[in-house]
């Protein structure tokens, strides 16, 4: 087994959009994140793979501004960043679908992915009386869904709750790729599905790469991750073991990283 | 596979998910959908039976003054009911509710008819009342995150001591106060329909908080604050201040129930509506509003006042003892509280 870090020659030279440098998250005398650095170059899956208590959700939520670092540096295209909420990732055009979806059950797809930034009608019906742009905002959700090739969700005045948990996790995905205009990061997104509903979210990875948008991807799931990361990064007690990638290493090898028993 | 057979039979491949849902229902559960997007149809259905029950009981009960009457038994829960809808959208429960009325009632009386305060700035007074309050309850519901139920229980009695202690206990008379104050009690003739201005603000009030709840980003953010606090906090929705910005809204809606019920009992009292608050939450789940938050509308609250208000007028002119109209709401709520647990079932 090689041991060396493995980084692909064409990512070295370009400026990574997202740039994350020893970032260090205490939670009380628990060390959550102890010194971890990532790199996030344009057009890339960027797998983050972690036994539990690793550090994965720890460090997502400290590059989508859910957690503010104790210590470390954050760069979105090279400019340096401090993300105190959730809000502040967004406004640089880092979207994420979180593992519990963050979508509201009882409202509907359109409104479920307009959530948050909801669009007006123009003139003074819009900015004086505040009527929100409902027609608009259906027509613009279900172009998005086509665009994204969501075939399944045609029908966006359905209430989120009635719909399978792969059309869900597609709402909660089109939504962060609609708005998502540098990073999408996704935690989980294949945990609670079935085997067909898995790969049409992994599918939608693809496409969001293939459409120039970095993806970062935490996931349990080995089959899953070497299925489409470009490269992946491994957590191991808080610190980041390896960056490998599926062509220099085995699904066992980057399962011995990251319970530690192999040495990157 | 388990997550493919709730996915649906294998035969259906590429078919539409949403087209499978629909396939699979059975009239029953068809009954539910409806039910479940639009919650103001039971109670509606409800109201219509009741009526229809009650002018066959008693051919009194369909009389115009009758009906207008009832109109004017339910303006002030009806009121209150809208505060109630808002908070209890959110999750929320205000049991503070009436005595916030109370209290800003009795501000606006004692600081017209004691100080000699003119009736706009008493009114005015009277709404800083019912937002004061509000922002209590919104301050400790946000920033100590304490239960909304255990919240205005404490306030609650907060308020009644309040109104007490301010009040000394005695009623203000009506006849003592500017026109302004009780002009809200009166009614005007429209054909032979004597319509109640009181009557009139609280339709007018429905119409207002209808149009915010449905039409403006804050509505939506409401219901989705209710319906999953932290999805809503993910999705960028600033939580704790749509909260806050709920319980001032109640605490407004308060102060003109408040303008309310001076112009309908003509006074003001510190011992009126100890049943308000669970009169207000009666109507909101009658309504078919969900305690769960998130799921309701307020229209079904005006209709949940109104099922309440001609249940005991419609069994009053039945003869029967008030006991049996106490009864009869307390049947109501169980049936209620029960068809949206049945009506939630529509989660798949």
């Amino acid at each position: 087994m090689t041991t060396t870090e493995f980084e692909a020659p064409r990512t070295e030279t370009r400026e990574p959009i997202l740039k994350a440098r020893n970032l260090v998250k205490t939670f009380g005398r628990v060390v959550g994140l102890d010194g971890v650095s990532l790199d996030l170059y344009p057009g890339e899956v960027l797998a983050v793979i972690g036994d539990n208590g690793a550090g994965k959700s720890t460090l997502i939520k400290c590059l989508t501004g859910a957690e503010v670092p104790d210590t470390g540096e954050l760069f979105v295209s090279g400019e340096q960043v401090h993300f105190k909420r959730p809000q502040d990732a967004r406004v640089h055009g880092i979207e994420t679908v979180y593992q519990n979806l963050a979508v509201s059950p009882a409202l509907d797809v359109a409104s479920n992915l307009f959530l948050g930034r909801e669009e007006r009608l123009p003139g003074p019906l819009g900015s004086l009386f505040r009527i929100l742009d409902t027609k608009g905002m259906r027509r613009k959700a279900k172009e998005e869904l086509t665009r994204l090739g969501i075939s399944t969700l045609q029908d966006v005045t359905v209430p989120v709750e009635n719909l399978s948990g792969g059309q869900r996790q597609a709402v909660a995905v089109a939504r962060a790729a609609a708005f998502g205009s540098k990073v999408v990061v996704l935690d989980e997104p294949t945990a609670a599905l079935g085997v067909r509903e898995s790969n049409q979210v992994l599918q939608l990875v693809r496409d969001l790469r293939d459409r120039g948008l970095p993806v970062i991807l935490i996931s349990h799931n080995m089959p899953h991750v070497f299925d489409v990361a470009d490269r992946i990064h491994i957590q191991r007690l808080g610190k980041c073991a390896a960056t490998i990638t599926p062509q220099s290493h085995t699904m066992t090898d980057a399962v011995a990283i990251m319970t530690g028993a192999a040495k990157a | 596979m388990t997550q493919q057979q709730t996915a649906g039979p294998p035969s259906a491949g590429h078919a539409d998910l949403a087209e499978e849902f629909l396939d699979r229902q059975t009239p029953l559960s068809r009954i539910r959908n409806i039910l479940h997007r639009y919650p103001a149809l039971s109670p509606a259905i409800v109201l219509l039976i009741a009526v229809v029950v009650f002018g066959l009981l008693n051919d009194r009960f369909l009389r115009v003054e009758n009906l207008s009457l009832i109109t004017q038994q339910v303006a002030v829960v009806g009121t209150l009911a809208i505060a109630q809808t808002l908070i209890i959208l959110t999750a929320g429960i205000d049991l503070s509710v009436g005595a916030v009325m109370i209290l800003s009632s009795m501000v606006i009386a004692q600081l017209s008819v004691s100080n000699g305060i003119p009736g706009p700035i008493a009114l005015l007074a009277g709404l800083a009342v019912g937002l004061g309050s509000g922002a209590l309850n919104g301050f400790l519901v946000t920033r100590f995150r304490l239960p909304p139920f255990i919240v205005t229980l404490g306030t609650l009695n907060i308020f009644i001591a309040l109104t007490l202690l301010y009040s000394g206990g005695s009623t203000v008379r009506g006849s003592a106060m500017p026109e302004m104050l009780t002009w809200l009690g009166s009614t005007f003739p429209i054909g032979p329909v004597r319509i109640s201005t009181g009557v009139l603000m609280m339709l007018l009030l429905y119409v207002a908080m209808a149009f915010i709840l449905g039409k403006t980003a804050w509505g939506r953010h409401v219901y989705a604050v209710g319906d999953d606090k932290e999805a809503a906090r993910l999705a960028g929705i600033p939580v704790n201040r749509v909260l806050m910005s709920v319980y001032l809204a109640a605490g407004a809606v308060l102060a003109i129930g408040a303008w309310i019920q001076i112009g309908r009992t003509n006074a003001a009292s510190p011992n009126a509506g100890v049943d308000l608050n669970l009169d207000s939450i009666t109507a909101v789940v009658i309504g078919g509003t969900s305690l769960f938050g998130g799921r309701g509308s307020i229209w079904g609250s005006l209709l949940g006042a109104l099922i309440v208000g001609v249940f005991r007028n419609g069994l009053s002119l039945a003869g029967l003892d008030v006991l049996y109209q106490t009864l009869a709401v307390g049947i109501l709520i169980i049936i209620a509280v029960s068809v949206d647990q049945w009506i939630r079932k529509v989660k798949s």
